[in-house]
């Protein structure tokens, strides 16, 4: 069965999130935000920073709710969900993020830290910690004595695998994976990420990977969701992320790669300036003061996502 | 002009660098390039003397233009710090005094290793090294508190400092690792643009592979290291497409590329 029969596991529908500074001024950190993940996918959303990918994963994971819009679990609405229905329903939804060492208690020992979704929610005894900690250390590759551990005495990978063992615990959906191979170095990243595509293959874990790293995001996910200034501006199938006709922006990330491939004899092509503080998005395109395809149209009309070949989607006016 | 002749540093009796040498000439570009651990880091703090508490260079010699590092007197090194060698660190937000503003601290730089100037006259440097690291208002810039700035322009500030005096040697440790990748972009390219317009040799330590490559032209060399040893050296061309090590091969295999491999069915 192909990815776009499978059954819809999480679904962003008009998506919008607005802080308020404490100057009371809106800050429109998701605009109208659709995207769809299915079972066995995996979503990759790439962006630079404030381009509103956390704040976007929050609401997936049922941590904030959207200011407008629905976010559906499996056809179910859970951006109103409040109390036991919230909890029980953030089960099915887990987390892995960028830095483990953070992420867990310093005083915890790992079959603790593993264990403790399980515990929480009721599904095993204290007595049956250990055994099950055993079982998901073997899951993730690293021996069973581990368990005894502390999360400080192991190395980022091994912390990283900790980290994934406790997500996949409770054996969600949906599993979230935040920047989780940036603070590693290159060759433990490749690791982490081997590890979660044979449990992909192994259990059909349906993924949203955010990250930074265009390059890697282009060989893991399926397809891509490339974000700017809290809007969704390209979706992309895997392989042909960056591959022309993209969004001038996907365009620009491409080119500022440093990779390998790369023609080392011509000067990196870099957009100059920053991306505009989100407190001060443009009307229109919220691309268009960076953008060298800039026309007035883009100045004041905002582009729609549309489609531009099967699966591929872009928000840009070129694409008319 | 810079010569560290066999060199092994030790914390507490422990070696985290064994047995490393370089030669660098005017101009020339190095790269240090490997994972954490890898001692990478721990060869620019040596050089500069700066290795954190308990360590020590127990073997060895730098030589900075002929004369000794490591045995001079302490005023000598420290009139070359700042100067005719100086240094970017990865986040330049840290080693700005966060209470002070950009201006102040960019004076108070300039003219600790210039008195002759006024401070009228170190403003006026200062707001033209910002614009030349295309900085959009230096005035505002100059005024603003580091928190104010971004990382990008933070690290541009700490790069216009640093090559003010047009030093000799420039020593950047990881300067773009905590940038978005358009920053990132935008900064090694500025930085490449300064280093041909003064001949700065630069001893740059970074993980990425791919900006080391960039960085470093066919004359350059890039040192992969690996626990405190070199385990390959090479220009581009060689470490890129014709590695010896294994490990060199672990890592080119390791970084995925926008031609290369992509790891599901799609």
């Amino acid at each position: 069965m192909s990815i776009n029969e499978r059954e819809i596991i999480l679904e962003a529908r008009n998506v919008t999130k607005v802080f308020r500074t404490s100057k009371g001024r809106p800050l429109l950190a998701n605009d109208s935000v659709n995207l769809t993940v299915r079972r066995g996918e995996t979503l990759g959303i790439a962006g630079e920073s404030g381009c509103g990918k956390s704040t976007f994963i929050r609401m997936a994971t049922m941590l904030d709710p959207p200011t407008s819009g629905q976010i559906l679990f499996r056809g179910q609405d859970v951006s109103g969900l409040r109390g036991e229905k919230l909890r029980a329903a953030r089960r099915h939804v887990q987390m892995v993020f960028q830095d483990p060492g953070e992420a867990f208690s310093p005083r915890m020992k790992v079959k603790n830290i593993i264990c403790e979704p399980l515990r929480n929610f009721g599904l095993i005894s204290r007595s049956q910690v250990r055994k099950k900690a055993e079982e998901l250390l073997a899951m993730v590759e690293l021996p069973p004595e581990y368990a005894e551990r502390y999360a400080r005495d192991m190395s980022g990978g091994q912390r990283q695998r900790v980290g994934i063992a406790r997500a996949l615990a409770l054996e969600p959906e949906l599993l979230v994976c935040d920047e989780v191979t940036s603070a590693l170095d290159v060759s433990v990243q490749k690791r982490i990420v081997d590890l979660l595509l044979k449990l992909q293959r192994e259990k059909n874990i349906t993924m949203i990977f955010i990250c930074h790293d265009i390059a890697l995001v282009r060989a893991f996910a399926h397809r891509t969701a490339i974000m700017y200034l809290g809007n969704v501006v390209e979706i992309v199938p895997g392989r042909q992320l960056g591959i022309s006709p993209c969004h001038p922006y996907t365009e620009a990330l491409r080119n500022a790669l440093f990779d390998l491939d790369m023609d080392f004899s011509k000067p990196i092509e870099a957009i100059e300036s920053e991306a505009p503080s989100p407190l001060d998005v443009p009307p229109g395109c919220p691309f268009s003061g960076r953008c060298g395809h800039c026309s007035d149209r883009c100045r004041t009309e905002k582009p729609a996502l549309r489609d531009i070949a099967p699966g591929h989607q872009v928000a840009c006016h070129l694409f008319d | 002009m810079l010569k560290v002749d066999n060199i092994t540093v030790e914390y507490d009796g422990v070696p985290v660098l064994e047995n490393f040498s370089l030669d660098l000439s005017t101009g020339q570009v190095v790269c240090l390039v490997g994972e954490s651990g890898s001692g990478k880091t721990t060869v620019i703090r040596a050089i500069l003397g700066l290795l954190p508490e308990g360590g020590t260079v127990s073997k060895g010699d730098i030589l900075f233009e002929g004369k000794s590092l490591l045995h001079s007197e302490a005023s000598y090194v420290e009139s070359l710090r700042g100067r005719d060698i100086t240094m970017i660190f990865q986040d330049s937000g840290a080693m700005i005094d966060p209470i002070s503003t950009i201006g102040s601290q960019f004076i108070e730089y300039i003219r600790a290793h210039d008195r002759s100037l006024s401070k009228r006259q170190a403003y006026q440097r200062a707001a033209q090294m910002l614009t030349q690291m295309r900085l959009p208002d230096a005035d505002n810039v100059m005024h603003s508190y580091p928190f104010q700035l971004s990382g990008g322009m933070r690290q541009r500030v700490g790069i216009a400092m640093a090559m003010t005096f047009e030093p000799k040697l420039l020593l950047a440790d990881e300067p773009t690792s905590a940038l978005d990748v358009t920053t990132q972009a935008q900064i090694v390219r500025q930085m490449m643009d300064l280093h041909i317009y003064h001949q700065t040799s630069i001893i740059i330590v970074t993980h990425n592979l791919g900006v080391a490559a960039y960085m470093s032209d066919l004359s350059d060399r890039i040192l992969v290291m690996k626990k405190g040893r070199v385990v390959e050296s090479g220009n581009r061309e060689e470490i890129l497409h014709h590695p010896k090590d294994p490990y060199t091969k672990e890592l080119l295999a390791a970084i995925p590329t926008m031609e290369g491999e992509v790891y599901v069915d799609q």
